[in-house]
């Protein structure tokens, strides 16, 4: 498993194509139901680039693990590793994928 | 046949419909047929729909450019002819389902949740996230008639969720951000008559009026309980019921929050989705006290009354959304469950409850079951399926 082996690292690149595929699904469609399939926002705010400048991907990785207390952003621990989190953010600043 | 045709080629250049394999009895040329017996199916990654004929359990027509479909609902004209289809983009549409075609459609804001259609039919209502508040149009021709900011604190604007649609000209909605509840009586006219109750609870994420159109119901996310007001009081006020229901423990991580628009009345008693617990609650439809709790497979998102109340259908969220499980009623247990594939995020029962209609979204399907033996009649391919909407909710009060 990829994320056994590079736990711990910080670049998220070494998820193979098929778990990207699966990670890029997820996005789409699960963060989809509160954030909008197109990410532009629903009862959690947009997560496009422009409304990510003022986090870092190791903050918004931490939101995703831990999501928001309190209110309706859950914790994604248990879901998805440290690193597939830090893939997502990484490519959540850059605009994701579709 | 003439009048037929000229709209079809009228249509054409407002929408793309594609006319698949036209069931017996549909609205083929030559043929005349009711639309009593079709329903409406969200293709929620592409922008489109299908009207599908539940009697033939087969797809009529698919209609495309409808914009960002992801969490889209719809609701349709006293004459079941047309349908209201509202998009997560702010998009309004109006769909002539005999036609398979867009008779109208407007951007009313950039991000929505839903809709309602008045009672007598002239008004449709849109809740919209940005700009938090409620739009309202008529129904004939898409035109604005009121725009109703949900405004609170020192220029800010809610979200609005929950909106339905209450006897006498009423639409009732929930503001997110600003825990309140808004009653818009249009009784006289476009300019509506606002009633707002104020502190009605932590974060309210979706409401339910009752069938009889009393009783109004919003859940709490931020609190454990939820609010009630019975719109017969003569002064109406919220009240909190099921208070405490969480017992103090720790929310379980919600992955997708529950819908109370396919709330469950069955044989006297609610039947509600808990939040952070793998529960349904039940209610005293009387009392509004907790009368029970029905332990289920996760987190549970719809739970929805067979018609003739006797049993409850319940989905999942994330990470157990392939899974369906009944509950009977008088005895409040699980009687039967079933895989039919992941992320089955939508059920929706025939009128007096002989099927359910079922999407099966990574699976690309739509399945149909028979209600009562449980077998599989029939999968139609569709396009990431989600809301299933029969004509018939043009007859029912908060549908
Ligand atoms: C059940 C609804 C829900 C789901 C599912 C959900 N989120 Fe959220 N999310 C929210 C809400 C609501 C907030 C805003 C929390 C607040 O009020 O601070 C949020 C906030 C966030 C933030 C912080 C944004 C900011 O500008 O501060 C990020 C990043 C985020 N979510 C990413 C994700 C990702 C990635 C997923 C899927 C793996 C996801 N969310 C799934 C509801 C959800």
């Amino acid at each position: 498993m990829a994320g056994i082996l590079f736990a711990g690292c910080s670049s998220a690149d070494a998820l193979d194509a098929e778990r990207q595929r699966e990670l890029t699904y997820l996005v789409r469609q699960d963060c989809g139901s509160c954030h909008g399939m197109t990410l532009k926002g629903g009862l959690g705010g947009a997560l496009l680039p422009e409304n990510l400048v003022d986090l870092d991907s190791e903050g918004i990785a931490s939101i995703i693990l831990d999501g928001v207390s309190g209110k309706p952003m859950p914790p994604w621990q248990g879901q998805l590793s440290n690193e597939e989190a830090l893939w997502i953010a990484e490519h959540l600043k850059k605009g994701f994928p579709q | 046949m003439k009048r037929r045709d000229f709209l079809k080629s009228t249509a054409l250049g407002l929408g793309m419909a594609t006319a698949l394999a036209p069931a017996p009895g549909s609205a083929c040329p030559g043929g005349l047929r009711g639309t009593g017996d079709l329903a409406l199916i969200v293709e929620r990654a592409n922008g489109s729909v299908l009207i599908v004929d539940t009697t033939a359990h087969k797809v009529v027509h698919r209609v495309e450019g409808l914009g960002d479909l992801s969490h889209a609902s719809a609701v349709y004209s006293r004459d079941e002819r047309y349908a209201y289809i509202f998009g997560r983009d702010g998009g309004l549409t109006k769909l002539d389902i005999l036609e398979g075609a867009i008779v109208k459609r407007v951007l009313q804001a950039g991000n929505a949740i839903g809709g309602a259609i008045s009672d007598d039919g002239r008004l449709v209502a849109v809740s919209n996230y940005k700009p938090g508040g409620v739009r309202v149009f008529d129904a004939a021709t898409l035109d604005p008639v009121a725009d109703i900011p949900a405004t609170f604190g020192e220029g800010k604007r809610s979200k609005t969720v929950g909106l339905v649609d209450a006897p006498g000209r009423r639409f009732v909605f929930t503001l997110y951000d600003a825990s309140e509840i808004w009653i818009a009586d249009f009784s006289s006219g476009a300019e509506p008559r606002m009633t707002r109750f104020t502190g009605i609870g932590d974060l309210p994420y979706d409401a339910l009026i009752t069938g009889d159109g009393r009783h109004y119901i919003a859940g709490l996310f931020g609190e454990d309980g939820l609010t009630h007001i019975d719109l017969w009081a003569d002064a109406p006020a919220p009240r909190r019921i099921l208070s405490g229901y969480g017992k103090g423990e720790k929310k379980l991580p919600v992955y997708k929050m529950p819908h109370l628009e396919g709330w469950a009345l069955a044989g006297g008693k609610f039947l509600l989705p808990a939040v952070g617990r793998h529960e349904l609650l039940v209610l005293d439809a009387a009392s509004f006290k907790e009368a029970g709790r029905v332990g289920v497979h996760g987190q549970p998102v719809f739970a929805v009354a067979r018609p003739d109340g006797r049993q409850v259908w319940v989905n999942f969220a994330h990470p157990l959304n392939d899974t369906i499980q009944v509950v009977d009623i008088p005895s409040l247990t699980v009687v039967h469950e079933f895989k039919p594939g992941p992320a089955a995020l939508h059920m929706e029962f025939a009128p007096r409850g002989a099927e359910v209609w079922l999407s099966v979204r990574d699976r690309d399907e739509v399945h149909v079951y028979d209600a009562r033996s449980f077998a599989k009649l029939s999968v139609l391919p569709a396009q990431k399926p989600s809301g299933i909407f029969m004509t018939a909710r043009a007859h029912r009060i908060g549908l």
